[in-house]
């Protein structure tokens, strides 16, 4: 290993991500959730006059849940930042909830 | 049922994968855009891509390891980010107390100097041989998930580094030739 390389070695260390950061990554995960979501909701309004429409909030179910499951496993890692934790489990809730309607309602 | 497990399995994994990596892509991403600020829109804008994509990634991948894959993502972002706001990366990074954070050996008085040229060398190299150093001395990187990050052959990669190191070193030679 040359010197420049040393110096390198010395000088790019590997930097600590701000604490901060988990908790705004877990907010744009519950944004995703929050949004599909409201796409469900919406749906569920008109969906028993158009059944052609059924695909796109399907979608939504599985993107919305996709997002609150890795919400809540990101979320384990700081347990004890558990100030949002209620909301987000009641938003999750009922996309799961709406979800397993949806899946009954298509078989 | 199956479903229901698959999913629980992806979100396990795509945690791991946070886990692992969220350090990678932070210092990637700093040490590329040079502030703090900027490198933490550019790290959670990474994840969320990764997210959106994981499961296609993770099929594709045949079990390799997918930090190259997360590292291109930002190295693509990046790209966009000086594109879309017409911004080139800092010359100093704002935050020198990187090297005081990090360092806490003796000698840390002298050298800071040092490592603080060598810093502001790597910022004056081209984007491509400045992203080649950061993942090679930052983030550990092999050539070969370099090479991948990048979207390059193994041999070009190597090719890379070696005129990176050489063409810091002359810039080096130089600031000291003119002091």
């Amino acid at each position: 290993m040359s010197d420049v390389e040393r110096l390198l070695q010395s000088a790019l260390v590997p930097i600590e991500p701000p604490g901060t950061l988990t908790d705004r990554f877990e907010e744009a995960l519950s944004e995703l959730t929050g949004a599909a979501a409201e796409e469900l909701a919406d749906w569920e309004l008109r969906a028993m006059r158009d059944p052609r429409k059924w695909g796109r909030p399907a979608a939504a179910v599985v993107v919305g849940g996709a997002a609150g499951g890795a919400l809540i496993l990101v979320r384990t890692r700081q347990q004890q930042r558990r100030r949002q934790a209620r909301g987000i489990r009641a938003l999750q809730r009922s996309v799961r909830e709406v979800a397993g309607e949806v899946r009954g309602r298509l078989r | 049922m199956d479903e229901v497990a698959t999913k629980v399995e992806l979100d396990a994994a795509f945690t791991d994968l946070y886990r692992t990596h969220l350090r990678d892509v932070y210092s990637y991403a700093y040490y590329r855009i040079g502030n703090h600020h900027d490198a933490e829109d550019l790290t959670e804008q990474t994840f969320l891509q990764a997210y959106r994509h994981f499961e296609r990634a993770r099929r594709e991948s045949n079990g390799r390891p997918l930090r190259p894959w997360l590292l291109r993502i930002a190295h693509n972002l990046a790209a966009n980010y000086y594109r879309d706001r017409s911004r080139r990366p800092q010359t100093q990074l704002e935050d020198a107390a990187v090297i005081s954070d990090t360092h806490r050996t003796d000698d840390l008085v002298e050298r800071r100097e040092e490592l603080e040229e060598v810093l502001a060398g790597v910022s004056r190299l081209p984007d491509d041989r400045r992203e080649a150093l950061i993942m090679r001395f930052a983030l550990g990187m092999d050539n070969r998930e370099i090479a991948r990050a990048l979207g390059r052959s193994d041999g070009a990669t190597k090719v890379l580094l070696h005129r990176a190191i050489k063409q810091l070193e002359a810039d080096l030679r130089e600031e000291v030739r003119d002091e």
